[in-house]
């Protein structure tokens, strides 16, 4: 394995550096054909219903997938990370609402704000461990779900940013338009996704699962743990935010729910539901939560209780992620094959 | 923000007593759901995020006794009993699964039973809100303290929460049982080769942690109304005020609590839409001044 080299070996930061080219290369196809074929799919079904899923999928895979980087690669557990998925969501529709610029310079100015605000709570968390790093995130993400909520005059409260959210057209794009703004939602998705995957895949990626697995080891080898984590905090809260943007764009609003508390419970959800030792883990658990989501509720007024039955099932039953099982058990078979 | 309400509150006794006693009762029923929720971290290690389900439970629970029956006493019996028992169910057939698996994986069983608990309530009793109403025993006049108004339920409440945080740190403290379950808390292996169950010993502290929620669910239920998810928000506080005080002290859970209730009734006058924002503003405070929490222990 890679990472025990990284730990063991004296180069170790040039292993996965080495590594790194062809394999960049390869995640750049793979994502390039992704996004070719998620762009036409318009073209094949025709369906707003499954558009409107792929959207929805863009704007939770970016921010499952971001917290995945703390969780599964740092072993940072935030209870905390919806608060930058609420941030963007807002950020963006009051820029849109209040000043009138073009989308690409609100959406840079959303990112912007997004990076302050994290690097200041950011600053403050990651000093403490465990659960009470968990804790003090939590207590962050609710301190900002209860300034939307009181301040009224600038967030309108618990009704909302509504009224629309303006969507002028830029560079021929016109984002009120259905097509267009699934297009888009699929290329931000694409390359969060390609950007994160770099990260992960770096050498500081490789860092960050030092210090998941050992951080005074980390610290001895002359790395400074409270700066890694502070720059992963702060890279995975503007991928949280762009997946805010998204939802914004998609609901053409922002709601207190974006900021609550529960966004960040549903994204470790999803993240203990597709695995956090796989890439695209948080992926494939965002496409399950909400497949099962939709599903159930159509189909019985007791989702709670299904959608329980159904988390029991992968923490008892499995006690991994659904890629976790897969990728150990697809290792094990071929192991057993070759012998 | 409403800085005049708070400074003549301030200025008047007979508003300070009220408040004070609002303040009271908030921290005294959070203590005993918080109290259970440390104690439950302290030997088990486990985060028991469906505890607020055992308030809710202890709510519903007692108001059922209370209509069949017309019984206060019996009400709190069953609230508090009623509860036990599903902690004990709860940890031997789920929580135990799990243990030595990843933390995250304890916290989603707790989730689902959240979820699970939730429906489970709205099956049974139904999606709207419910009351118990004031027993007639306590439908008696007011007292009143220094110009302030005092319901007696509200003293018996403080009492009856008092009485439990008293026999609790008694009886960890002094009794042979108080001193095995902080032996396990310590060293489950050591006390588990001395021939003591320690199986047993955490499903008893899972089912007296759901008993104190549960009672604490009971006791509230005269007072607030009854909705499913109502031990959601409840949850959310005794967290605050475990973290506050520390994970594992009980003497830590008691001030946070006090210190929750004070913050959430005069905070309700001074900030009235920034109340809960408040709390968290507290323990933001708290925890990046001290990590572990008021009374916390570093924790290897």
């Amino acid at each position: 394995m890679t990472e025990l080299q990284a730990e063991q070996g004296a180069p170790a930061l040039d292993v996965p550096h080495t590594e790194a080219k062809p394999r960049r290369n390869r995640d750049a196809l793979i994502a390039l054909a992704v996004f070719v074929v998620l762009a036409l799919l318009p073209m094949v079904f025709s369906s707003k219903l499954l558009l409107d899923f792929v959207i929805r999928c863009a704007a939770y895979g970016l921010f499952a997938t971001s917290l995945n980087l703390l969780v599964g690669y740092t072993g940072l557990t935030s209870f905390g990370h919806g608060m930058f998925f609420g941030l963007g969501a807002y950020g963006f529709g009051l820029m849109m609402q209040k000043t009138g610029v073009p989308i690409p310079v609100a959406f840079v100015a959303t990112l912007a704000i997004t990076f302050v605000v994290a690097l200041v709570i950011g600053a403050i968390c990651v000093r403490l461990k465990e659960i009470y790093f968990a804790f003090v995130t939590l207590a962050f993400q609710m301190l900002i779900h209860s300034t939307i909520l009181s301040w009224v005059s600038l967030t309108g409260g618990d009704q909302g940013l509504r009224g629309g959210i303006p969507r002028p057209a830029f560079f021929g794009i016109d984002l009120s338009n259905h097509v267009h703004l699934y297009i888009t939602s699929c290329a931000l998705l694409v390359v969060g996704l390609l950007l994160m995957r770099q990260i992960a895949q770096s050498p500081f990626g490789y860092t960050l699962r030092m210090i998941r697995d050992n951080a005074s080891r980390a610290s001895f080898v002359g790395i400074d743990v409270w700066r890694a984590k502070l720059t992963i905090f702060v890279l995975a809260a503007l991928f949280a935010s762009t997946g805010g943007v998204i939802m914004a764009l998609f609901v053409s609003g922002a709601y207190p729910e974006f900021a609550y508390w529960t966004i960040s419970g549903e994204g470790i959800f999803i993240n203990m539901l597709g695995g956090v030792t796989t890439f695209l883990g948080p992926m494939v658990g965002t496409v399950l939560l909400l497949i099962l989501n939709d599903t159930v509720t159509r189909w019985t007024d007791y989702h709670g209780i299904v959608l329980g039955i159904v988390i029991l099932f992968f923490a008892i039953g499995l006690r991994k992620g659904l890629m976790d099982f897969v990728v150990e058990w697809y290792a094990r078979r071929r192991k057993g094959s070759g012998q | 923000m409403d800085l005049d309400a708070l400074t003549g509150c301030l200025a008047s006794s007979a508003c300070l007593v009220t408040q004070t006693t609002s303040g009271f009762i908030i921290g005294m029923l959070l203590f005993l759901v918080a109290v259970g929720l440390t104690l439950i971290f302290g030997v088990l290690k486990v985060v028991n995020f469906s505890h607020g389900a055992f308030y809710m439970f202890g709510a519903y629970f007692a108001m059922t006794a209370y209509q069949y029956t017309g019984s206060f006493a019996l009400a709190m019996l069953c609230g508090a009993a009623g509860t036990a028992l599903l902690g004990l169910i709860f940890e031997r057939v789920f929580m135990s699964r799990v243990y030595g698996s990843d933390v995250l994986m304890q916290l989603l069983v707790c989730y689902a039973f959240v979820l699970i608990f939730d429906d489970v309530v709205r099956m049974i009793w139904g999606q709207e809100f419910k009351s118990m109403g004031m027993p007639a025993a306590f439908q008696v006049a007011p007292l009143f303290i220094a110009g302030g108004v005092v319901p007696p339920y509200y003293l018996l409440l403080i009492g009856v929460a008092l009485v439990a945080a008293v026999i609790l740190g008694l009886g960890l403290a002094r009794t042979r049982i108080g001193k095995v379950i902080r032996a396990a808390a310590h060293n489950p292996g050591m006390v588990s080769a001395l021939g003591i169950n320690t199986g047993l010993i955490y499903g008893g502290v899972f089912a007296l942690g759901g008993m104190l929620a549960g009672l604490a669910g009971a006791l509230a239920a005269p007072v607030r109304s009854l909705t499913p998810g109502m031990g959601f928000s409840v949850l959310i506080e005794s967290f605050i005020v475990t973290v506050i005080g520390g994970m594992g002290s009980i003497l830590g859970a008691l001030i946070g609590a006090i210190l929750i209730g004070m913050i959430r009734s005069f905070g309700s006058l001074g900030f009235p839409l920034f109340t809960e924002g408040l709390m968290y503003l507290f323990m933001v405070i708290v925890l990046v001044s001290r990590p572990t929490g008021l009374f916390g222990k570093e924790v290897a």
